[in-house]
């Protein structure tokens, strides 16, 4: 019919486009914490091409390192995929580091409860399932709170944190732990193997099994996101709440379901160090992860693949730097971080801002 | 477009160009402004009209093509430089700070001081001034948000004078109002042009650019396409140079027919004694009662904030009834979700489509989904070929342009937007469909495709209660009027007897 439909000016944005408008804000960012961490290293008196070569060492340089890169990547992409539910459903979690801290011990006192010399096959999965619940209970609360009498979920995830970590104290130091120490006895079953058991070079790693666990996790979370109903139902509450609502989605239900999920995520993070590695819940084992992965799911875009590469990014950053802590203080790459989620934040206006101004130039 | 009149005129815009992102809002237009009249400035919708103004305001400067106020060439001024130069801009939302009274919105930011504090009594008298200068009737201490919509409109205009307005840009300034405010604000405007003042009003209703307007220049897909003068162009000539093509106006729409015979067992919808609580009333509804029969069109006028909101939303579930029964059919369904209440064939064209009709980011295929997701899982998770195959049907079936079901829906006009929401509406058989503002924002060609696809949903025997602020809409689709004000329906009409004349004063609360 009318001319003024065509006359709507709204040409196909290419798909090209919206790539490069989701890919170049992290590139971007990163090319600015390098710049940052060079004026950093350069004010310490170092040389930024050695420490950066040194960093690259300490990491993808060598099989050790990798394999802890690895390691730490698998908590942060639990964090980061929390961080990133709970995002596209418009709602902030902060509540990561509890969550995560829940569901180390949920998967401990599984494997505690369970009989010596009981099978990985049942083993593995029960544990696995108790860290996710676990998390995925201390998720369910702020959910409740903010659907049923509207408090905001960034103060209760927060203020969770405290409670739910000082819970988790006094259940350990009440009967839990071993005298003199502040974890728990040796789980008597569900311990993942290391993957240096199956190539030896990454001998005297933590990297273990439940790396392959959580990018199952990354994967049934896109799948969910994107490809079912209930998925759908939760991005459409994230963006238009007003909307959803206007079609019948139960905007609360959703709520508390995409709580609960990213907490339930932020729980499976628990496996790494208890299954995985030490194979005993231990107070703060995971001290900072759960902040960590606001961080990893902004720079991830919310989007699970997004997700598994920030991971790796903080992980080989953070690895990095035990490396460089000859050369430099440790703590720059604190900074770095910091520089980097800054960054991140400034330059995803910024980045759609100049890719604008470049097709109109042409 | 150069004048060939001896006077150079006021405002003159040239070959100006505006593109935000992937949208090309204006690609090539060009306006002349005498001083001393009143220019109607009309398109549909996305036309580019509000950004054409908007750079002449300062809000922001123009890819390409020059502005001169005065003579003198400003182009990319800011907009602290264009109320120097005395232009002025109200906006369709209005910018004022509700709990303060009228002297303080309209000394906002320029203070007359004593001392460390604002010298109030000369302010009042300063504004109170200028308001009987300018033909305002107001009480200067009254607090805005006790005022009537079309009241914080002139508070609004008289801001713009006071800070000096000598050329003033309105934009769709008669959208929320009754027709009787409209006239106030004839006389007002009439009175600015006797003093030499400039208008420039943005609008896309025919009837009020004839009745005010000395000149008009029509805007088309970002271009102006044709400038003349009022006297002696039609409705009908102005409508076919904004669309580009013979339309029917919704003013010529035929008297519509008596309701089809209703179809058996169809029960259509009922309103009994409801009451619903608002934001800042305890019965923004307030005893409403009426019926709507299979086959007919129940058209509610009334000016906007009289309780329409929370009519539409008790109805369809959005918001609890305090007391009051809703039924559809032989069924109560006044403690129904949102979603059984779909389930049971109850359909809404929500009022306002940005914040309750579309999810802007999701495509135009997954906007037609919403709300019947569910029923696109195929072994739990969404069967994408379905929903594409589904979304093209209903695009081509619905006109929807671009039809590249892929889009965001953002990426589409207003018009187009709306036959999104229609379509998902319409979607399958409905008993009953709630339609409110269901041409809001949308240009005339497409508003004569929505009336049409509500009459044919009407003639194949869907209860449909209207709700429109715009009186004509109301008269143009209706079998029945009613007319609330003050949370009330406070008159039930058949359309034979139902008018412009004799439903205005009721709109006002007058009879």
């Amino acid at each position: 019919m009318s001319d003024a439909a065509t006359a709507s000016p709204a040409p196909a944005p290419a798909r090209r486009a919206r790539v490069a408008e989701a890919l170049l804000p992290p590139l971007v960012a990163l090319l600015v914490s390098v710049v940052a961490g060079d004026l950093l290293i350069l004010a310490v008196g170092q040389s930024p091409g050695a420490v950066y070569r040194l960093m690259l060492e300490g990491t993808w340089g060598n099989a050790y390192g990798f394999a802890q890169v690895l390691y730490k990547t698998t908590t942060l992409v639990c964090t980061g995929l929390a961080v990133a539910v709970g995002l596209r459903a418009g709602l902030f979690n902060i509540g990561a580091e509890g969550q995560l801290a829940a569901g180390g011990l949920g998967a401990a006192l599984v494997g505690l409860a369970l009989p010596a010399g009981t099978t990985g096959l049942i083993a593995i999965p029960l544990c696995t399932v108790a860290a996710f619940a676990a998390g995925g209970a201390v998720g369910y609360v702020p959910g409740v709170l903010r659907a049923r009498w509207g408090a905001h979920e960034v103060i209760t995830t927060i203020m969770l944190n405290f409670i739910v970590l000082a819970f988790l104290s006094w259940i350990l130091t009440g009967r839990l732990r071993v005298p003199e120490t502040v974890h728990t006895h040796a789980i008597h079953a569900g311990a993942l193997p290391r993957l240096s058991a199956w190539w030896a070079p990454f001998h005297g790693s933590a990297a273990n099994a439940s790396l392959f666990i959580v990018l199952v996790a990354a994967a049934a979370t896109s799948w969910y996101l994107f490809h079912t109903s209930r998925g759908y139902e939760l991005r459409a509450v994230g963006l238009q709440p007003e909307a959803a609502e206007s079609g019948g989605v139960n905007v609360g239900n959703t709520w508390i379901r995409a709580l609960a999920l990213s907490g339930a995520l932020a729980g499976l993070g628990g496996i790494n160090f208890v299954l995985g590695y030490e194979h005993y819940y231990e107070e703060g084992f995971a001290t900072g992860a759960g902040f960590l992965g606001i961080a990893v799911a902004l720079v991830g875009r919310s989007n699970p693949l997004g997700v598994v590469l920030a991971a790796l990014f903080f992980a080989t950053l953070s690895q990095g730097g035990l490396a460089i802590n000859a050369l430099v203080p440790k703590q720059m790459v604190d900074a770095l971080q910091g520089v980097v989620i800054l960054a991140m934040a400034a330059s995803v206006p910024e980045v759609r801002r100049l890719l604008t101004l470049r097709r109109r130039a042409r | 477009m150069t004048s060939p009149g001896a006077v150079a005129p006021i405002v003159r815009m040239t070959g100006i160009a505006k593109r935000f992102g992937d949208c090309q809002a204006i690609a090539d237009a060009s306006l002349e402004v005498a001083a001393g009249e009143i220019h109607a400035l009309v398109g549909e919708n996305g036309a580019g009209k509000s950004t054409l103004m908007r750079i002449l305001a300062g809000l922001f400067p123009p890819d390409a093509g020059t502005v001169e106020v005065s003579g003198h060439d400003v182009t990319g001024w800011s907009a602290a430089e264009a109320i120097r130069a005395s232009v002025g801009m109200v906006h369709q939302h209005f910018m004022l700070v509700p709990p303060l009274t009228i002297t303080e919105n309209v000394i906002l930011g320029r203070e007359p001081r004593r001392g460390l504090s604002i010298d109030m009594p000369r302010a009042h008298r300063e504004v109170a001034a200028a308001a009987d200068r300018n033909g305002f009737r107001m009480n200067v201490r009254a607090c805005v948000r006790d005022l009537s919509v079309g009241e914080q409109q002139r508070v609004e205009i008289l801001k713009t004078l006071v800070r000096g307005a000598r050329i003033l840009i309105l934009d769709e300034p008669t959208a929320v109002l009754s027709p009787p405010e409209v006239q106030e604000l004839w006389r007002v405007l009439r009175a600015l042009r006797a003093d030499g003042g400039t208008i420039i009003l943005i609008t896309h209703k025919l009837d009020e650019v004839t009745e005010i307007s000395d000149m008009i220049t029509v805007m088309r897909a970002g271009r102006t396409v044709a400038r003349f003068p009022t006297a002696g162009a039609s409705p009908a000539s102005i409508a076919r140079a904004m669309v580009g093509r013979d339309v029917a106006l919704m003013t010529e729409a035929p008297v519509p027919q008596p309701p089809a015979a209703p179809r058996a067992a169809a029960g259509g919808l009922e309103v009994r004694h409801l009451v619903v609580a608002g934001e800042r009333r305890a019965r923004a509804v307030d005893d409403v009662s009426f019926t709507v029969a299979p086959g007919e069109i129940f058209g509610i006028a009334g000016v906007e904030g009289n309780g329409q909101s929370a009519l539409i939303e008790a109805i369809v579930g959005l918001r609890r009834a305090t007391s009051g029964e809703i039924r559809l059919g032989d069924r109560d369904i006044t403690a129904r979700s949102v979603r059984e209440r779909d389930a049971l064939g109850l359909a809404h064209i929500p009022e306002d489509r940005h914040r309750r009709g579309l999810v802007l980011d999701f495509s135009i295929a997954d906007n037609l989904i919403l709300g019947r997701q569910r029923e696109y899982d195929r072994r739990g998770s969404l069967d994408r070929a379905r929903v594409l195959a589904d979304a093209r049907a209903a695009i081509e079936r619905a006109d929807i342009r671009p039809s590249d079901p892929e889009l965001p829906a953002r990426a589409l006009s207003g018009g187009n937007q709306q036959k999104i929401v229609i379509a998902r509406a319409l979607a399958r058989d409905t008993a009953a469909l709630v339609a409110a503002q269901p041409t809001r924002g949308v240009d005339v060609g497409a508003i004569e495709q929505i009336h049409a696809r509500l009459r044919a949903a009407r003639d194949a025997g869907t209860a449909i209660l209207l709700v429109s602020a715009e009186l004509s809409e109301v008269l143009a689709l209706s079998d029945r009027v009613a007319v609330m004000y003050g949370g009330r329906i406070v008159s039930i009409v058949p359309r034979a007897q139902a008018s412009q004349e004799t439903l205005g004063p009721l709109m006002t609360g007058a009879a």
